[in-house]
């Protein structure tokens, strides 16, 4: 796959400042990062592009010394290094700007450069005088216009960008990583941001840019590395490829997971969802869904699908839209209302949104449905059994005991937990937030059969997913968000990895 | 079964009680004997009641700093009336402090609720406001036991099958709180609002109001302990049961409920409740100076809750591991 990898290494004859040579890392039941290379040059922009869940966090968790790698080697100036924590990897110049910066609001800007190497005096205080003299260089250096005196919570997001990039700078980077730098910023700052990274490039700094964009991509790199599924999957100069080749590469062509094979009986329209708007994190958003469909929302991550999904589900207010549920006008004021009137949501985040970990198994099955197994406002007991039991042994469910604690259960099974829990209150419409986001690849194949049954049940479901292979396997409509705007509706027939990608992305249709 | 229970904490609590209680018996012979079991109880009983009210606010991930403000100023209230209307019966001002109880815990709870402000904030407001009352009905003025009825002292102090009045209540509200937290709704939202507040949103139960009804019951508790205390100890003044929402804190910390919400049990607090009963009641009949006390119950307080936290830590590594999955 290592295409044009020794055309690269020919024309640039400098020494990769950092390489990375068959790089892995693992997790229970998955594999995020699967003999990757990676090499990173002075003066030089190297983008790294891939799906959600290609393995670029991972890749820079690696970097940075937060994660440690399970096998392969890392070379700083042609000599093996290891990077077993944070430190050793600042100490041979790798800094990283993170989405969301990791910075203090509280502290000054000049606190926040120097933070953890702070200049000492003689008497081995702070010395102020000096330190905001460097920051202030180190400011003027990035052409930033920053008051170092100022607290940092004074100032807007592209501000602190800023911020984050000079404190790299201070600790004498020669390695700098940029996850995804543009996403909150405007188009003003983006161009102030591009002048910055070729301001770093001429200093002759290494600079990995992760990006979902390819128009930023092809405007500042020199060149790219493609990851999919935890593996390389290309590298090479920019200038010696397109667009489309790029994305050929990311979404990949085999297809080797099986999913159900399934002929969907349409009923009639259950839900209709008309203009629905949030002041911010999402705009006119409008569709219809039939019983025992399976309607795939796809888009980057931040497109706003959570977003609008969580407003449906009434846990926030949008400002404007209406929900028509089997024919009927309904306003969703609050989760418990949504549940009331058979709209249920399985959030994404397990830990945080999906199972109360500190409570038995059927504790949380029949936690949305306590008001069914009551008698005159207590719970009944055999009742709340029964009904743990039908659902978890729906979902085969293999647990010692419906009393064991939920966090003791792996990934995969708390999921199950979690969609069992759903079930019970008998919705009509199941909302599934990247249902098999982290769980091994047999649970995975569990919940796709089980989703395929539900919908033969005629139950209709909405499955929000980044996953290009679930989308087109399980979806029978597409639904591509991009910033927060319905970007594209595809039916089966249309559906295609590239036209996804392309629509999420905001690429023109190839003609 | 038997097996779980003895690994399970509140085991491991009433094994500490009860060599607790043997340590006292071999420096003062005859304190474990039933009859002084029995007025340890008693003297215990308002530590209880109050300690089930606090589990309740701590299950959800809330405290309440007022509790012992709030007793002291229904205490105030109901004494007052009594003084100056002997007349009202005692089951009136029960009801009355109870109620008053209840509305001055949804005054935290409304706060806490609607305001989104920090029930710590919430309630050390709340705990020097509900004193500074008392000193406005009472003007610093203390009401003593000759201005008391005698249906208003009697009540705690009757004995009823071999047991004090108050005992007997303390007994009901334990059962009373075994059924709330088991067999309702409402307890098991405890637990899901203070074991994962996100969740509990998903799942329909209002994270708000769980908590102002947690309030809600800690406040009728405090205000019928309010009542027990000034007609038992048959005094009323500004600072009746001063620092003692911290014994109640502690009653629960040692009773292995979580401070971070969502963990512990009615047993648990009982007995929480009662080991801190025991060492305030034996240290100073076995002769034991008040520093030692104090080191003593400040002792149990650490170790009980670097044994709780202990004990969750496993629990901790496997929700990392999920999360770790995600990534």
């Amino acid at each position: 796959m290592q295409l044009q990898s020794n055309a690269v290494t020919s024309d640039a004859q400098a020494v990769p400042v950092l390489e990375l040579r068959g790089i892995s890392k693992g997790f229970p039941g998955v594999k995020a990062l699967d003999d990757v290379s990676l090499s990173l040059y002075p003066g030089q922009v190297t983008a790294l592009i891939g799906e959600n869940g290609a393995g670029k966090s991972t890749l820079v968790k690696v970097l940075t010394g937060i994660y440690r790698p399970d096998g392969g080697t890392i070379m700083v100036d042609g000599a093996e290094t290891r990077f077993q924590t944070a430190t050793d990897a600042s100490d041979a110049g790798v800094t990283a700007i993170h989405q969301e910066t990791v910075l203090f609001d509280e502290l000054s800007v000049a606190e926040n450069i120097f933070l953890g190497h702070a200049p000492r005096s003689r008497f081995g205080l702070m010395d102020w005088p000096r330190m905001r003299r460097d920051s202030r260089r180190i400011l003027d250096r990035i052409g930033a216009r920053i008051d170092p005196d100022v607290m940092l919570r004074d100032l807007g997001i592209a501000s602190k960008h800023l911020v984050a990039i000079a404190r790299a700078l201070s600790v004498d980077a020669r390695v700098v990583v940029m996850d995804e730098p543009t996403a909150s910023l405007s188009q003003t700052e983006i161009e102030e941001l591009y002048e910055l990274v070729e301001r770093l490039k001429a200093e002759g700094k290494a600079i990995l840019f992760i990006s979902h964009k390819f128009d930023e991509v092809f405007r500042i790199a020199d060149r790219y590395t493609v990851f999919r599924d935890g593996q390389m999957v290309g590298a090479g100069l920019l200038a010696d490829t397109s667009e489309d080749k790029l994305v050929e590469l990311m979404v990949g062509r085999a297809m080797d997971q099986i999913f159900p094979d399934r002929t969907p009986e349409l009923g009639d329209e259950v839900l209709r969802v008309d203009g629905y708007c949030h002041p911010t994190e999402f705009d006119d958003i409008g569709f219809g869904l039939r019983r025992g469909e399976i309607l795939g929302f796809y888009g980057l991550v931040g497109a706003g699908r959570s977003e609008f999904m969580q407003a449906l589900f009434g846990v926030t207010t949008p400002s404007a839209g209406t929900i028509t549920l089997d024919g009927e006008r309904i306003a969703v004021g609050s989760p418990a209302d949504a549940i009331r009137k058979g709209i249920v949501y399985v959030p994404e985040d397990r830990g945080k949104q999906g199972a109360i970990t500190a409570l038995p198994i059927f504790q949380n099955v029949t936690l949305p449905s306590l008001g069914r197994i009551s008698s005159r406002g207590f719970l009944q007991m055999a009742e709340e059994f029964r009904l743990a039991r039908k659902y978890t042994e729906r979902l085969d469910l293999r647990a010692a005991a419906l009393d064991q604690n939920v966090g003791n259960l792996s990934g995969g099974n708390q999921q199950k937990v979690v969609i069992a829990k759903w079930l019970a209150t008998m919705p009509k419409v199941i909302i599934l937030d990247e249902p098999t986001k982290g769980i091994d690849v047999g649970s995975k194949a569990a919940v796709h059969e089980f989703m395929a049954e539900l919908a033969a049940e005629g139950l209709s479901v909405i499955m929000v997913s980044s996953e290009i292979p679930e989308i087109l396997g399980m979806s029978d409509r597409v639904i591509v968000m991009r910033e927060g705007r319905i970007a594209a509706r595809l039916d089966r027939a249309e559906l295609s990895p590239e036209r996804l990608v392309r629509a999420a992305a905001g690429i023109e249709e190839a003609a | 079964m038997i097996t779980e229970f003895l690994k399970s904490r509140e085991a491991i609590l009433l094994a500490a009680l009860v060599a607790l209680i043997l340590l006292v018996e071999t420096r003062f012979a005859g304190f474990a004997a039933p009859s002084n079991m029995v007025d340890v109880f008693n003297d215990t009983s308002i530590l209880i009641i109050l300690a089930l009210g606090q589990m309740a606010v701590i299950l959800t991930k809330c405290i309440d700093l007022s509790l012992a403000s709030n007793l002291a100023l229904t205490g105030m209230v109901v004494a007052t009336i009594n003084a100056a209307a002997p007349g009202v019966p005692v089951a009136a001002l029960i009801l009355l402090a109870i109620a008053l109880g209840m509305v001055l815990g949804a005054f935290n709870g409304i706060l806490v609720w609607k305001l989104d402000i920090p029930p710590i904030v919430v309630t050390l407001g709340t705990l020097t406001i509900y004193r500074g009352i008392i000193f406005l009905i009472s003007e610093g003025a203390w009401i003593n036991a000759h201005e008391m009825s005698a249906a208003f002292k009697a009540f705690p102090r009757a004995e009823f099958l071999t047991l004090p009045v108050l005992s007997w209540i303390a007994l009901a509200i334990i059962a009373l709180f075994v059924v709330l937290i088991g067999r309702t709704g409402l307890g098991r939202a405890f637990y899901a609002v203070g074991g994962n507040p996100h969740a509990a949103v998903y799942t329909g139960i209002s994270v708000g109001f769980t908590r102002f009804a947690a309030f809600v019951i800690a406040g009728g508790l405090a205000g019928l302990c309010g009542y027990l205390w000034v007609s038992r100890y048959a005094v009323a003044y500004v600072d009746v049961a001063g620092g003692f929402e911290l014994d109640v804190v502690a009653a629960c910390v040692i009773g292995g409920i979580s401070i971070a919400g969502g963990i512990g049990t009615v047993g648990g607090a009982v007995l929480g409740a009662l080991f801190l009963g025991v060492i305030k009641n034996a240290l100073p009949v076995a002769g034991i100076s008040p520093f030692w006390q104090l080191a003593i119950s400040g002792a149990a307080i650490i170790i009980a809750v670097a044994f709780n936290a202990r004990s969750e830590r496993t629990k901790g590594r496997v929700i990392l591991k999920s999360a770790e999955h995600a990534t």
